[in-house]
């Protein structure tokens, strides 16, 4: 077909010099895919309480041990990081921001954010 | 410019045949998931801590199970839509793709279906 020299590239990513957009939009995928992940631990966690008495025990247990601890402090981070650059995808489909420099501006908004967030949540968590 | 080819535009659906109807039900459903998100993780973090019984008795009221289960609705569905994409983009052959799809979704409705099928049971008093 004619027209198929005039469609844009993806653009060669070996070869392209990483910036702050790129970054973020790959890491909204890979938190994606980590938060699908946590989302079955979360089922999990639901199903053990309806089955009740040892198995609630278990993951109860997983979850307050040091490292179910660390998970869910990454989890929450990209929890919030997702939710956080998500509302940022939804200006962008609404057609707002798409500027490259409101596109820096709002990307260090939503890592900060998410950052403040996760800190508020472990603070309210703690104490 | 446009950036679809004369074909697609007569067809107006696009090389996923459905049109935009997956990319608004991702974006509907993120947009569900923005204030339950918030609703649940300050939920869980307030009464961190507190032990299972609690957690068994916070999931059972009335408030907290409905949301719980939206919630639980609305994060597989959105995770399918998502995972879908992703699976999409990098995997090439057909019949491995075809395979991890079919896998994914039916991965993605039994969580959800556990997932709320356990808070219904909870909150309705069962195994008490």
């Amino acid at each position: 077909m004619s027209t198929s020299s005039n469609r844009p590239l993806s653009p060669h990513l070996f070869i392209y010099k990483p910036q702050l957009t790129s970054i973020m939009s790959i890491a909204h995928r890979i938190t994606g895919v980590l938060l699908s992940m946590g989302s079955a631990v979360l089922a999990i966690w639901l199903i053990s309480a309806a089955l009740g008495g040892s198995s609630f025990e278990a993951v109860h247990g997983v979850v307050s041990a040091w490292y179910g601890l660390v998970l869910m402090f990454g989890w929450s981070f990209a929890l919030f990081y997702h939710l956080c650059n998500g509302i940022r995808h939804l200006f962008w489909d609404a057609g707002m921001g798409l500027d490259i420099e409101t596109a820096y501006l709002s990307g260090y908004i939503t890592a900060a954010a998410a950052a403040l967030l996760t800190v508020v949540a472990w603070v309210v968590a703690i104490f | 410019m446009s950036i679809q080819s004369p074909l697609a535009r007569a067809r107006g659906l696009g090389s996923a045949k459905d049109g935009v109807g997956h990319w608004w039900a991702q974006r509907v459903s993120a947009v569900a998931l923005v204030p339950l998100t918030f609703w649940f993780v300050f939920s869980i973090a307030a009464q961190a801590g507190s032990g299972g019984d609690a957690m068994i008795v916070w999931i059972a009221s009335p408030v907290s199970a409905v949301l719980l289960v939206l919630y639980m609705a609305a994060v597989f569905y959105h995770s399918q839509l998502g995972l879908q994409v992703v699976v999409e983009d990098y995997v090439h052959h057909e019949g491995l793709k075809l395979f991890t799809l079919l896998a994914l979704q039916f991965a993605n409705i039994l969580l959800a279906a556990g997932a709320i099928f356990s808070v219904l049971y909870i909150a309705l008093g069962g195994g008490r």
